[in-house]
């Protein structure tokens, strides 16, 4: 039997902030449900199923906070299941929601990912108490300063290739009106000169912490046939883990990162990403993971991602176009920033990026990871149905 | 990679199960020491290494282990690498299994390891589980499971649907039933003793205990070649309720019977019954939703009442239900697990051994 073919008609995200004092974690996720159904033009009696994801339950001090919002929702009398895979977790989730439709089980499925970071505090949330983790090892940057630092060894990288992904990252942010940080006076020079928190990694080079939600309907021949505006169609979709700490694990490019990008490319008949990948929307948290992941996905040679940030082929206007939305650098409800990413490769090959759109996208990856560089998820939408 | 199979959907089974001895505490091992010998075993049934798996899913929670990303431990149990197709729900492991069944649908994979596990002995899991509730206007009251439990209690026997004595049995058998689980934490004749929440008396309400389950699944052939009586899964859907207590008939559980209506469970009387009912009250519920009558043999493992390892004890139901198929105890079970206050949410799974 082979699979139905799975289509985005429908995406919608909330307008990322630091705070939204003014909603609950309900009003949250309810205003990027109903924004996906309207660009779908569908309702919620259109949806048979809804797929949530988030991060950990401490970020917001409720456990399994899915139960809450079947209401908010729309899930009531409907399946409701909650992924979590770290920081993977947005991604994972519009998989599992996609494979509903692929498996024929159902034929319209909402998925959604959200994070409310104003609820606590994320940093130690993520930190272990002593003497589980070491007494410095604060937060997320003090876990990946070090590989980025081995990635400079490596590669031989200038010392500013961060702080040109950062300036690229914050001022293609200002092309859309839903990313969270919209500094408007930000100059290559200013991130260089803002203050380094995890050596190398500057404050300016660093995700913020944010409130937001994104959702997807996702759908199949017959719901696609019926959609207002044009669908994305999944190319490819692939999830891989492998364990936290190992003896021989490269944390610079982990083998499940490659093993995962070579999964979805042999689904979608991608032979060279470079050439016939026409944008990324990758998981960038701190600003070297651009180059980093550049290379473990397979678009620049060991050593050389860096190149391609260097010369401006990854800049909106370039060969490549990374991070258009502003990436996870503008932008961080953990829980969804991994579906942001897949929401924004969609968008792209719709067509309905709006001021970050790139020219003739019609095939772009979304790229989510976790964990200790551990968990990893990616999708490839295109413009076209598959096997078209 | 996959077989050659005839058109329409795949036919998936249950191959294999294994499960801890649940106990009141294990705080002599960790959460991936509990879990590793339960792997080992339900791979060493059916041969499979962990390379031979085509995707892994697991369940569990955070607020049970006390930290962000606990599963990311579990995973080192695993053994991931070379690295796995993976993925992990935040719920019982019945929800893992769905997971894992959706992606062996698609063809995507032929085997699945499924497993869960939760600690309850660290923490008080009575107050753990308030923390499921509505943020804003539930939670700051604490109610806790058992009091939540007792109000559904009490409006069963307003309803005339059960009585005291009758809900004093339900616990009695199922512990009496749990002799002949070498697994189950209580086995054998436990005092009803005094009201924990009236009308809920210790004998009622499950142990608190420590515990993990996996499950291996197979398509088709595979499942076949793997196991000499596979559980095929005949039919499996999951529900959700409304979250707020005073909107729902607590003497119902309508979402229970919409999924197994949808797991197809109605079409034919089914021998055996394997309920996540942790309190004996929620045995009635789900015995009226899912209308099984005396006929049915429900929990001869003892059920929940006997051992209730949050965050397993659901995907236990599916594996025990499963195992007693393989055995040939059973041609054709209901699996039940449930998630939430007071049943909120519910899976129903329909499981048929091939005719003798």
């Amino acid at each position: 039997m082979s699979k139905e073919p799975v289509a985005v008609t429908g995406v919608g995200q909330t307008k990322h902030v630091a705070a939204r004092r003014d909603v609950s974690i309900a009003g949250l996720v309810r205003e990027a449900a109903l924004r996906a159904l309207e660009d779908a033009e569908a309702t919620w009696a259109d949806i048979d199923a809804v797929v949530i994801g988030k991060a950990p339950d401490f970020f917001e001090g409720v456990m399994m906070p899915e139960l809450y919002l079947a209401d908010a929702l729309g899930a009531v009398g409907k399946p409701m299941l909650r992924v979590h895979t770290a920081g993977s977790v947005g991604g994972s989730t519009a998989l599992v929601a996609a494979n509903l439709v692929a498996a024929r089980v159902h034929s319209t499925v909402l998925t959604l990912a959200f994070e409310k970071q104003s609820e606590s505090n994320a940093m130690w949330g993520l930190s272990l108490p002593i003497p589980f983790q070491q007494p410095l090892l604060a937060g997320a940057g003090g876990f990946f300063a070090p590989h980025v630092r081995a990635y400079m060894r490596r590669s031989g990288a200038p010392d500013t290739i961060g702080a040109l992904v950062a300036h690229k990252d914050r001022r293609n942010a200002l092309k859309n009106p839903y990313a969270h940080l919209h500094e408007h006076d930000i100059t290559l020079e200013k991130v260089l000169a803002s203050p380094m928190l995890w050596d190398p990694i500057r404050y300016s080079e660093t995700c913020p912490s944010s409130d937001g939600a994104c959702a997807m309907v996702l759908t199949d021949r017959a719901g696609a046939a019926r959609a207002p505006r044009p669908p994305a169609w999944l190319l490819g979709g692939a999830m891989r883990s492998e364990p936290t700490l190992f003896a021989g694990k490269d944390f610079v490019s982990p083998q499940a990162g490659k093993d995962c990008a070579a999964d979805v490319y042999r689904q979608a008949g991608i032979a060279d990403p470079r050439r016939d990948i026409h944008a990324v929307e990758m998981y960038v948290p701190f600003s070297w993971y651009e180059p980093m992941w550049l290379e473990n996905l397979g678009f620049a040679a060991e050593g050389e991602g860096w190149k391609l940030t260097e010369s401006g082929v990854t800049g909106l206007d370039g060969d490549l176009p990374v991070n258009m939305s502003g990436g996870v650098l503008s932008t961080n409800p953990i829980g969804a920033s991994g579906m942001i990413r897949f929401a924004e490769a969609a968008l792209q090959v719709r067509g309905q990026a709006g001021e970050h759109q790139v020219d003739g996208a019609r095939r772009v990856l979304g790229h989510a990871y976790g964990g200790g560089s551990q968990f990893f998820s990616m999708w490839l939408v295109g413009a076209e149905p598959p096997d078209s | 990679m996959t077989s050659q199979e005839a058109p329409g959907p795949r036919d998936i089974a249950v191959v294999a199960f294994a499960q801890t001895d649940h106990r009141r505490s294990t705080e002599d091992s960790s959460e991936v020491e509990m879990l590793m010998p339960v792997l080992h075993e339900v791979l060493a049934r059916t041969g499979l290494k962990t390379s031979d798996i085509g995707f892994t899913c697991s369940g569990s929670s955070d607020y049970l282990a006390g930290r962000a990303f606990s599963f990311t431990l579990a995973l080192d149990g695993v053994g991931a690498w070379p690295p796995i197709s993976e993925s992990h729900v935040e719920t019982d492991g019945a929800w893992a299994l769905y997971e894992a069944w959706t992606k062996l649908l698609t063809g995507e994979a032929d085997t699945a390891l499924v497993y869960s596990y939760g600690k309850c002995s660290p923490g008080s899991v009575r107050d753990v589980l308030t923390r499921q509730l509505d943020p804003y206007y539930l939670a700051p009251l604490w109610p806790d499971a058992v009091a939540l439990a007792a109000l559904q209690a009490q409006a069963l026997i307003d309803a005339g649907h059960t009585d005291e004595p009758a809900l004093a049995a339900v616990g009695a058998r199922s512990r009496a039933d749990a002799r002949t689980n070498p697994h189950a934490q209580l086995r054998g004749p436990a005092p009803q003793g005094d009201y924990v929440v009236r009308p809920l008396r210790a004998g009622d309400c499950p142990p608190v205990g420590d515990g993990a389950a996996a499950v291996v699944l197979a398509a088709g052939d595979r499942a076949r070649r793997l196991c000499a009586r596979p559980a095929w899964i005949r039919g499996i859907d999951h529900r959700i309720e409304a979250h707020g207590l005073g909107v729902r008939d607590l003497t119902d559980s309508p979402s229970a019977r919409l999924a197994a209506e949808n797991a197809g469970a109605f079409e034919r009387p089914v021998d055996t019954a394997e309920l996540h009912a942790p309190f004996s009250s929620q045995e009635v519920v789900l015995r009226r939703a899912l209308r099984l009558d005396d006929s049915v043999c429900v929990n001869p493992s003892g059920g929940a009442l006997a051992a209730n390892p949050i965050m397993a004890a659901g995907l236990i139901r599916i594996g025990e239900a499963a195992a007693r198929i393989h055995r040939g105890a059973s041609d054709r079970a209901l699996a039940h697990a449930t998630s939430g206050p007071c049943l909120q949410q519910n899976l129903v799974a329909v499981l048929e051994g091939d005719p003798r």
